[in-house]
């Protein structure tokens, strides 16, 4: 079995960020970046799979420019067979991420597609989702434990919702998102990051995938949230309602 | 590829249980009695009978056939052997350090394998995630090293752009800036972000073939049965706070080189240990390293008040008489202004906080006109080597030498050490070179030194600092009769006074400092300053600031000194917390640390070693 496994270039988490002049985004010029966390997750669980013998190959993908390249490279360098590019200079959004991550399942037919549940810079907790159902396959996200049963080709998986923990059982090929808890992530050791060098890296564009990358999405404006405004001391109880009345007018 | 694999006489396992032995053998006979030269010297000083040395003979190795261990051919045909779970990788030019003196060191071994038609494997390892992620400095960069190291660099697109324009220079007392002839000429030189040079510098030396690996730290140096430095060990990742491996523990890799440079920094760690365990400034009669903490900030600034080339320098307020800084004020490109307070580690008074200090100079009128409608980009702060000439040690050692500001090379009244750090590390390659391809000795990488304009350099610059020991007026007297008249000509050398941990008084003798809380305008708290430095470290991992004795802290440190550490760290590592009995405990919060090196130098007792953490931790700079 193959395992796809999407990992995105982001800022790093540590790096403090703010947003360009012109309000078009956010400037990631000269600042520091990293795999996204929850792809580290993802990769370290298909890696583990792979160590285990459910699986005997796992492909790493990443979208965008070329500094891409070095993502993929520290994925190989985790333990990832080959990597595949798809080079792009537009930022796109999951839809289309989506899109493309189909199109590469098409070509390359795993049995299991690994992604992060979510990317920290926009947070949106949604392309694991869209492949999901543009796929037709069954999706298991923010999954916190991943156990394959290879006979019966089913992923049993513990997921992390808002009322506690919720275990799936999906048949494969299925789309599973992770959340934190999965694992931790290994350290790329230098031994590996110099045969890394040598895996190969696949360059591919989205005319290659025949993917329509027309967005319907504009983002407006980016801003900074408003400064949060600092408390006040009230001196008595009389004195504190009288602010939530006449000031705040919440009483 | 016609590779230089050499075997090393004895098996691998050799060297792991003489690692753990090496305290045990005695020294080569090579650390012999100094030759004694009087400090007042009339002729150009410090140099040792270095010709017997036997560190030629090392070189001729025998090479034998493979040991027993497994060894398995890695990428282009390189020896990586493991025995006992740890790897070992060896290389011909192995660098701990890429900075400018690494690089620089790097990138002269490749291009003179190019020319000779040889081939020299080189490696660079790096404990910044980045390379230039630990990379702050002022700066004015003087190019004359990187004409050496590549003469056509103004044809390519580097990011040294702007130009400095003009040179002032500001006495200041505490509401007026007073202008004075600028002992500085900055003419030809440029206003740059060292880390983003660093960063170009870095793509260049890859172009060229050097395997540069960053997020790795070198945690021990590596000794052979000789005692002879054979390379570095790679500090082991995923150890938990308690010691034990976490699920994701990764062993460190053995590094070797049959030369190895260190080229860490100021006050490296594995340097200062190879200059104490080799007694490298006994050997030349040096005197020991002085020291100054530069805390730094980037601005981007109102357009109408940006001026770029512009180079100011400041002395005076807010620092007293007795404590010799000053701060710069640079304009770069793109609206941005670099601004920093240098503050020397030889001050007295232990409540002496040099954070709060910078804090309090931006509300100067003069330094806050220019920073009033703008924000702070990033934060960062490094000590720098205020020896000089008097202070460099002998940089050679068995199986290597050390380049850069881990020796100690910058030229203090220009405040510049990066041209001479580049150089440093171009004569060493070129030595490094010939001991490797013509079988000549390493000390002419020290010959060549003493030869070449860094030495001129540093010594006509030696007596500045020093004569700052009597005091600011007497300092400033001196610096500018040598600026004008004397330019270093004189017959003798001024001494260094006591060392900066020693000059610390007591807190009983001293009056505590009261500093204004910061406004978040212009000033601003140690956390949001730190923020701003993207400095991260594995929070379940051992701390990396080791107590030699856990007692001195509150038995010495804040009794007797105020807890000094406490606020001489930019970072605040170091704090004191009241225990269950309310008695006081010192607290390092190590993922905070800067890697400035501040408690290694400044702390009373010398009982912090500061050592490396993991790698990929620390700052992540990329506009200081």
């Amino acid at each position: 079995m193959k395992i796809l496994v999407a990992v995105k270039r982001v800022v790093d988490y540590a790096v403090k960020i703010r947003v360009k002049p012109d309000k078009t985004g956010v400037d990631t010029q000269n600042v520091k970046m990293s795999m996204n966390p929850f792809c580290e997750i993802a990769l370290e669980e298909a890696l583990r799979i792979k160590e285990a013998g459910f699986a005997k190959e796992v492909v790493a993908v990443s979208i965008g420019p070329s500094q891409c390249v070095d993502t993929l490279r520290t994925g190989l360098a985790m333990g990832a067979d080959r990597g595949i590019h798809v080079e792009t200079n537009t930022s796109f959004l999951p839809l289309t991420i989506a899109k493309i991550l189909k199109s590469l399942a098409e070509v390359e037919n795993p049995g299991l597609i690994f992604l992060g549940k979510q990317a920290i810079d926009d947070d949106c907790n949604q392309t694991g989702q869209m492949v999901a159902a543009l796929l037709g396959w069954p999706q298991a996200t923010f999954a916190s434990k991943v156990v394959l049963d290879k006979d019966k080709h089913i992923a049993t998986v513990d997921r992390e919702v808002d009322g506690g923990l919720e275990t799936l059982c999906v048949d494969l090929p299925a789309v599973i998102t992770t959340d934190l808890r999965l694992n931790q992530p290994r350290y790329a050791s230098l031994p590996n990051i110099m045969k890394a060098k040598s895996k190969p890296i696949k360059k591919m564009t989205v005319q290659d995938l025949k993917v329509d990358v027309k967005s319907d999405i504009e983002i407006l404006e980016v801003t900074e949230p408003p400064k949060r405004k600092s408390g006040v001391m009230v001196s008595s109880v009389d004195e504190l309602i009288e602010k939530l009345r006449n000031e705040a007018h919440v009483v | 590829m016609h590779r230089f694999l050499v075997k090393l006489s004895s098996s691998s396992n050799q060297f792991r249980s003489f690692k753990n032995h090496r305290l045990l053998l005695p020294l080569l006979p090579s650390s012999k009695p100094f030759t004694s030269s009087p400090s007042v010297s009339s002729s150009p000083p410090r140099h040792s009978n270095r010709s017997w040395y036997p560190y030629s003979v090392e070189l001729f190795r025998k090479i034998s056939p493979l040991s027993s261990n497994s060894r398995t051919l890695g990428v282009n045909g390189r020896g990586i052997s493991s025995e006992a779970g740890r790897e070992s990788i060896e290389y011909d030019v192995l660098i701990v350090g890429a900075g400018p003196a690494g690089l620089s060191a790097a990138m002269r071994l490749k291009q003179l394998s190019q020319e000779k038609n040889v081939d020299l494997s080189v490696c660079v390892v790096e404990k910044g995630a980045e390379v230039g992620g630990h990379i702050i400095s002022g700066n004015v960069f003087e190019p004359v090293a990187l004409d050496e190291l590549l003469p056509h660099w103004r044809q390519e697109h580097t990011p040294i752009k702007i130009p400095a324009s003009s040179d002032k220079f500001w006495f200041l007392t505490k509401d007026r800036a007073i202008s004075l002839p600028s002992p500085f000429d900055n003419k030809g030189n440029y206003v740059i972000s060292l880390s983003q040079l660093v960063r170009w510098l870095g793509g260049k030396a890859e172009e060229l073939g050097t395997e540069i690996y960053p997020g790795f730290s070198a945690s021990e140096v590596l000794y052979d049965a000789s005692d002879k430095v054979v390379g570095i060990a790679t500090k082991d990742m995923g150890i938990s706070k308690d010691g034990s491996k976490k699920e994701n523990f990764q062993p460190g890799v053995d590094i070797k080189g049959r030369v190895t440079l260190f080229a860490e920094g100021c006050r490296g760690s594995l340097s200062e240990r190879i200059i104490k365990k080799y007694k490298l400034r006994e050997e030349v009669n040096a005197q020991h390293q002085t020291y100054a903490l530069g805390i730094k900030e980037v601005w981007e600034i109102d357009e109408s008040k940006h001026n770029p080339g512009e180079v100011v320098h400041t002395l005076g307020w807010p620092l007293d008489r007795k404590t010799y800084g000053g701060s710069f004020l640079y304009h770069m490109n793109d609206r941005q202004v670099a601004l920093g307070l240098v503050v020397a580690l030889n001050y007295h008074n232990p409540f002496l906080n040099p954070y709060e200090e910078f804090q309090k100079l931006k509300h100067h009128p003069a330094i806050k006109r220019i920073l009033e409608g703008g924000t702070v980009l990033q934060y960062g702060a490094r000590t720098l080597n205020e020896g000089g000439f008097q202070s460099i040690p002998y940089p050679v050692f068995p199986g290597g030498a050390i380049i850069g500001c881990s020796a100690g090379f910058l030229n203090v009244p220009k405040i510049k050490g990066t041209h001479t750090a580049m150089k440093s590390g171009m004569l060493a390659a070129e030595a490094a070179f010939g001991v490797l391809h013509e079988g000549i000795n390493m000390n002419t990488y020290w010959d060549n030194l003493k030869d070449s304009w860094v030495w001129k350099e540093l010594y006509a610059a030696r007596n500045y600092r020093p004569a700052f020991e009597y005091g600011l007026l007497p300092g400033l007297a001196v610096s500018a009769m040598e600026h004008y008249i004397l330019k270093g000509k004189v017959p003798f050398t001024l001494k260094h006074g006591k060392a900066d941990h020693e000059a610390t008084n007591l807190a009983r003798k001293c009056t505590p400092i009261e500093y204004p809380k910061p406004d978040g305008v212009l000033s601003f708290d140690v956390p949001t300053s730190l923020y701003r430095s993207n400095t991260n470290h594995d929070h379940d991992q051992p701390s990396h600031l080791r107590l030699r004795d856990p007692k001195i802290p509150e038995k010495v440190n804040f009794p007797e000194y105020a807890a000094p550490e406490s606020r001489y760290c930019p970072a605040r590592v170091y704090e004191y917390v009241e225990d269950e009995e309310g008695k006081p405990k010192l607290q390092i919060n190590a993922q905070n640390c800067l890697h400035c090196k501040a408690c290694d130098i400044k702390d009373p007792k010398q009982n912090i070693e500061w050592t490396v953490p993991e790698g990929g931790g620390g700052p992540a700079y990329s506009l200081v």
